[in-house]
């Protein structure tokens, strides 16, 4: 190509160094971030000169403090005498309790009605549509609310409470059923179940290994079951049961003895395990779904059974959609269980941010621990469902 | 188990599979239509046809990737009959190779091999492996063994379907439309595997437009319209004097591209 037909080029330039993309970038960024601190210098130091105009002390002396107020349920000692420390700590491990039940509850709620769509079953099938449109689309406080005032609160009084081979009682006042006292020797059951676990762990190796050598399958799970329930068991029958159960008994006016659950605690775990149970559902349908049903045709045309195709093929893909819907539901599942604080379940939000707060008129130090928590809380579900990603992901390493 | 020893077939012909009087409706719609069709071991079919007649239908019959109501079907001595176990059994001798190759995104292209004879077949790993190797030398991609399927092209991905099939050791194979998803320039490597295969005796049974591959190994082309086996003939027949007019304008329109 000569040089003659070459077009004409016209550099268009400022030169200016607020034209250059990045300079523009870095300057907006400043622009931004002095903006945000200028605007939380603000709020905090209006909050202090207001605390100091009522005359509250700014810091976390209030800690250590006589918070002089009771609370419904606490997984620790507490008393009115203690410190405000104390009702973090009381919150704190409420909320946790209601998280951990919740998680696990809709985990297995959401599983179950996510499979129970691809039932060839029409009734079940329908179940699970039904289940997931209902819960799904009614604001999460109206269930919370349903569950506390128009099933818990319609329970018989103590009186006729509803009792389960007298040993388990459900009533107005909550649910209560027998607790396991560990007598002596009850260590050698204890050792015995933890030597089940490791038995499968080791048994898991075995077989693998036993199949890549010589091909032969062995029905690993059957036998874990087996293991888990039956070397404790043994052990029990061997000691001669060094357990006794403290049964909930029930006079006129109360139920004393056993483990109780307020019902409280029952409509909010309820409330937050339907809820978040009709999302999983929906996270596992899509995941399934997910597969192409070209997978399953291929895995049938080697010969595969149903159930390998399930395990070995389908689920495996499909956890890589699951499992990242899992951990924005677990999140919204520890947040969401602050509507605590409608029903009066005594959790983080409810007695730190609520009465704490009220009491003391310390907020920036209560409202920044309790949101610290939170963060910590679903900072640490995501780090642990991370892990979980990783491990599905990494199968297919794009 | 009685099922798995029934391997030889029955018929004195040395028929490998007996369809009679297959028929199938999807609700009130009848796909196939009294569909009779004995393939000896070792013969080479194409199946040909416009798009809705069948074909797809017909050879998912075969390894029960989908049912039929009425009629019988005999595959290397086994009745199909509705048995998980026979089903099982019948699938085990029953290769089969999709038009969108179906390989398992998850798992590398050695697990795709490797998975059914380990799971299926109860062999050790090593052996399976081994196996493995042996067909994807074959299929001419053995340095690819550790790769995913997604990272493979087009015609990699059917050459390792054929092999993950072969792996099986079926005693038929079954191809709907293999190089129909392909490019041009894939085409061909892949037709080059199904030729080889077809020189060292594997029953098989193709549906494909592929004429060129018609006339140079099948033993019998077979036409389906509307459901029905229209006409069956040598290529040289089929092509050369197709007897019904629905054969022959299928010919003039597949030809005229
Ligand atoms: N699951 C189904 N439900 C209802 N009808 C179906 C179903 N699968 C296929 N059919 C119909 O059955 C007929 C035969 O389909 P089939 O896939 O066997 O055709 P084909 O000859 O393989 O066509 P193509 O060349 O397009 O692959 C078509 O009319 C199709 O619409
Ligand atoms: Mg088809």
């Amino acid at each position: 190509m000569s040089k003659e037909h070459m077009p004409e080029v016209r550099p268009v330039k400022s030169g200016s160094f607020f034209n250059n993309p990045r300079n523009r970038a870095l300057i907006y960024q400043a622009i931004l971030l002095f903006g945000l601190g200028f605007f939380f210098y603000t709020i905090v130091s209006n909050a202090l000169s207001n605390m100091e105009a009522r005359g509250i002390k700014s810091g976390f002396g209030f800690l250590f403090t006589t918070s002089g107020f009771d609370i419904l349920m606490s997984l620790v000692d507490y008393s009115a005498t203690d410190t405000y420390g104390r009702t973090f700590l009381v919150g704190l491990l409420n909320t946790i309790l209601v998280s951990i039940i919740g998680i696990f509850l809709a985990t297995i709620v959401g599983f179950l009605m996510g499979v129970a769509y691809f039932s060839p079953n029409w009734l079940i099938k329908r179940l699970s549509i039904v289940y997931v449109e209902t819960f799904r689309n009614i604001p999460l406080l109206l269930q919370v609310f349903f569950w506390y005032f128009a099933v818990l609160a319609a329970l018989p009084d103590v009186r006729d409470s509803i009792s389960f081979g007298e040993s388990v009682f459900l009533n107005v006042r909550g649910l209560f059923f027998p607790e396991i006292i560990d007598e002596a020797g009850s260590g050698f059951v204890y050792a015995a179940l933890a030597a089940a676990i490791v038995a499968i762990i080791v048994l898991r190796k075995w077989a693998h290994k036993r199949q890549d050598e010589t091909g032969d399958q062995f029905p690993v799970f059957l036998t874990s079951i087996g293991i888990l329930i039956g070397l404790p068991l043994l052990a029990l029958i061997v000691s001669g049961n060094p357990f006794h159960l403290e049964y909930p008994e029930a006079s006129r006016f109360n139920i004393r003895g056993g483990i109780s659950v307020i019902p409280e605690l029952m409509a909010l775990t309820l409330a937050l395990t339907v809820y978040t149970g009709a999302f999983i559902a929906e996270a596992v349908r899509a995941g399934v779904q997910s597969v192409p049903h070209g997978q399953t045709e291929a895995a049938r045309s080697i010969g595969l059974k149903e159930s390998r195709i399930m395990s070995l093929i389908v689920v495996p893909q499909a956890m890589r959609v699951i499992v990242p819907l899992l951990n924005s539901e677990y999140q919204s599942l520890v947040k969401n269980s602050t509507l605590a604080t409608a029903i009066g379940y005594p959790d983080l939000f409810t007695v730190f941010v609520g009465t704490s707060l009220n009491q003391t008129g310390q907020a920036i130090e209560i409202v920044f621990m309790t949101m610290a928590v939170y963060f910590v809380i679903n900072m640490t579900i995501s780090f642990l469902m991370n892990r979980v990603n990783d491990s599905v992901a990494l199968a297919e390493r794009k | 188990m009685s099922v798995e020893q029934q391997g030889q077939p029955l018929s004195a012909e040395d028929d490998v599979i007996i369809i009679k009087e297959l028929n199938k409706w999807y609700g009130s719609f009848h796909v196939l239509k009294d569909i009779n069709l004995n393939v000896k071991r070792g013969e080479k079919i194409v199946i040909c046809g416009p798009s809705g007649s069948g074909k797809s239908t017909m050879i998912r019959c075969i390894n029960r990737l989908e049912e039929f109501q009425r009629g019988s079907l005999i595959v290397n001595g086994v009745e199909m009959i509705e048995d998980v176990k026979n089903i099982e059994a019948i699938r085990r001798e029953v290769g089969m190779v999709f038009q969108h190759f179906n390989l398992f995104p998850h798992l590398t292209i050695l697990e795709n091999l490797t998975l059914g004879p380990i799971w299926v077949q109860k062999k050790p790993k090593e052996e399976a492996e081994a196996t493995a190797m042996k067909y994807l030398e074959r299929v001419k991609i053995p340095d690819q063994a550790n790769k995913f399927p997604g990272q493979l092209s087009g015609g990699q991905q059917q050459r390792v379907a054929i092999a993950r099939s072969l792996c099986m050791s079926p005693q038929i194979m079954l191809f709907d439309e293999p190089t129909s998803a392909l490019d041009p320039e894939m085409i061909k490597e892949v037709l080059d595997v199904m030729v080889e295969l077809a020189d060292e005796g594997m029953t098989m049974l193709c549906v494909t437009h592929e004429m060129g591959f018609a006339k140079k190994v099948a033993d019998r082309v077979i036409f389906m319209d509307g459901g029905e086996i229209v006409e069956q003939n040598t290529p040289h027949e089929f092509f050369d004097n197709p007897e019904t007019d629905r054969l022959q304008l299928f010919l003039s329109q597949i030809l005229e591209h």
